[in-house]
């Protein structure tokens, strides 16, 4: 033990206090990272434990093969339609309720937890309140009437996907309210003070210091809301009947589990899981840059 | 939490003069926005409650007023039957503890070496943490699949459900960020003292980060208690199977055939939903502090 471990001396008792995580790290995320880069570039089928089948080496066939899939291609366009609804609607709606929350009002700690309700509530258990809404003769289109869509919200093509944006957006709102209001302890009052000085309206004063003020937990809220979308499983599974209507609402995770594991190619399931961490890389990158340009 | 809105604290002082009228705050808007905001977070919620009592599921408007005569609890015997409540929920519960176990033990330590200790490989491992809050999971559940079911053969067991979840690492990241808040006198004056890091550890810094470890808890618990995907994939029995997976599988095959599908789900529901908000409601004020902000996954 380092009984004199003071100042820049190093303190090796803290390989062994953080060896069981990293050991953890190894097995459970960079190893099967790297199991699924080479199952993607291989003929990969499933075999009782200790049996040994030939897995060739076969390029890019996995991946033209996914690429050829018009479900898949559709899986990932769903997910833009969702990312296009679910991310602004999240940050505007965060950013507005976090920013009235930000203040001396009576019942704020019931507000505060009724925002984050549905966030710490399992998916499965909201599906099924969701399900009995948005039915076709749900209380949903009861209240529409004339105006509800036909056929109903999760069995409509048009509407099945930003149903589920929707909903995304509303269960996990809370979490991303509470990152705003942590953001806005940090805008210094004195920017408020002076733009009030300027005779800026509220709105003025919210456009030219809140909302450059919050700047980093935006970029931090879009990149997990974008993770959540890429995710995205239970629900299509669930609230749209396994991706329906005709592939509509299916998600590429979705269709890693049908392909992969109903199916069994786990290859191709390998194949669908890299094109999407290179997609959220790419739309979290592209992102960055475009923030920065703003800047 | 109890600051003030910064827009609050703006005086409507003589060197506004063009400001028009409405310099006055009436915090009517918000609360009318908020709790609007409030009603449509909560009124699924309560529509679950109600739905599960009723004898008959009622879509229409009246159906949102419990009539007194129409509650029972019927839609629970219904779903008991189905799906065995008590075995699902004692499955969602060893799932649930072996998480949270692995977590506060190996957490821990990994969150105090990050945080106070001197050694190689720190920066890698910290810089690995990170980089896991941006790989979605669900992308690993393939090769995990293989790995855990296929290779060592623990499809339809506890330890095969909870080893992907094992550590939390949200929760070593709020672990850390407390435990670099405390002052390094305290850790000096112990070593001097001649205690192990162990000890010092155990005596002298966790009695004093015990919020983080409620905090940290309290994040973990709703990891497991709420996943689908994976414990889906590992169990085929349904003896085996976590409430949520007995409930998703109700919902997507077997309610069909029930007399009230729609009650039979929103019991199922409720005892599903039940536990982790009771929790969030009972313990939310550990669920507020900034050191989320840095570490919370979506």
């Amino acid at each position: 033990m380092t009984t004199r471990g003071r100042g820049r001396q190093q303190q090796p008792v803290g390989l062994l206090l953080s060896a069981p995580y990293a050991v953890f790290i190894v097995a459970v995320f960079a190893y099967p990272l790297g199991l699924a880069v080479w199952m993607s570039f291989h003929k990969y089928i499933f075999t009782a434990p200790g049996v040994d089948v030939p897995r060739p080496f076969v390029g890019i066939d996995n991946y033209t093969a996914v690429l050829g899939d018009p479900a898949v291609r559709r899986s990932f366009l769903n997910i833009l339609v969702f990312l296009v609804i679910n991310v602004p609607l999240t940050v505007a709606l965060a950013l507005l309720l976090a920013t009235a929350l930000n203040a001396a009002i009576p019942f704020r700690t019931f507000l505060r937890v009724s925002f984050y309700v549905p966030y710490v509530t399992a998916s499965v258990a909201v599906v099924g309140v969701w399900l009995f809404l948005f039915s076709s003769d749900g209380l949903v289109n009861q209240v529409l009437g004339g105006v509800a869509p036909d056929p109903s919200w999760l069995i409509n093509e048009h509407w099945a996907m930003p149903s589920i944006a929707f909903y995304v957006t509303w269960k996990q709102l809370g979490v991303f309210i509470l990152l705003y209001l942590a953001a806005l302890q940090n805008v210094p009052k004195e920017l408020y003070e002076s733009a009030a000085v300027d005779g800026a309206s509220r709105w003025r004063s919210f456009r030219a210091v809140t909302v450059p003020g919050v700047r980093t937990a935006t970029t931090l809220v879009t990149l997990l809301a974008i993770i959540t979308g890429a995710n995205l499983f239970t629900e299509p599974y669930l609230l749209t009947n396994g991706g329906g209507p005709s592939g509509r609402s299916a998600s590429p995770v979705l269709l890693m589990y049908q392909r992969g594991i109903e199916q069994g190619h786990p290859d191709i399931a390998a194949a669908i899981g890299v094109l999407l961490v290179l997609g959220v890389l790419i739309i979290a990158g592209g992102q960055q840059l475009l923030e920065r340009r703003q800047r | 939490m109890t600051r003030t809105m910064p827009g609050a604290a703006v005086v409507a002082d003589a060197a506004a003069p063009q400001a028009g009228g409405g310099r006055r705050r009436r915090p009517w808007w918000r609360i009318i926005g908020l709790s609007l905001g409030a009603i449509a977070f909560l009124f699924p919620f309560y529509y679950m409650i109600v739905g599960s009592l009723q004898r008959k599921s009622d879509t229409s408007l009246t159906g949102v007023l419990p009539m007194p005569g129409d509650l029972s609890l019927d839609n629970y015997r219904e779903i008991n039957a189905a799906i065995h409540l008590g075995q699902s929920l004692l499955n969602s519960i060893i799932f649930t503890a072996g998480v949270l176990l692995g977590t506060l033990l190996f957490g821990v330590l990994a969150g105090y070496a990050l945080a106070r200790l001197r050694y190689p490989g720190r920066g890698t491992l910290f810089a690995a943490m990170l980089l896991l809050q941006v790989i979605p999971f669900q992308l690993l559940v393939i090769p995990l699949y293989v790995q855990i079911v296929r290779s060592y053969g623990l499809a339809d067991s506890y330890l095969g459900m909870i080893l992907p979840f094992a550590i939390n690492s949200v929760a070593v990241f709020v672990f850390r960020q407390f435990f670099l808040q405390l002052p390094n006198e305290l850790f000096e004056a112990a070593r001097i003292d001649g205690a192990s890091e162990l000890r010092i550890l155990r005596s002298v810094a966790l009695p004093l980060v015990r919020p983080a470890l409620l905090t940290a808890s309290l994040l973990t618990f709703i990891g497991p208690w709420n996943e689908f995907l994976w414990p889906f994939l590992v169990t085929k029995q349904a003896g085996k199977q976590p409430l949520a997976v007995a409930l998703a599988n109700y919902i997507s095959t077997v309610a069909a055939a029930a007399t009230n599908p729609y009650g039979a789900i929103l019991a199922g529901a409720c005892v599903l939903a039940g536990p982790a908000v009771l929790l969030f409601i009972a313990f939310q004020r550990y669920f507020v502090s900034s050191e989320l902000g840095s570490g919370v996954k979506g």
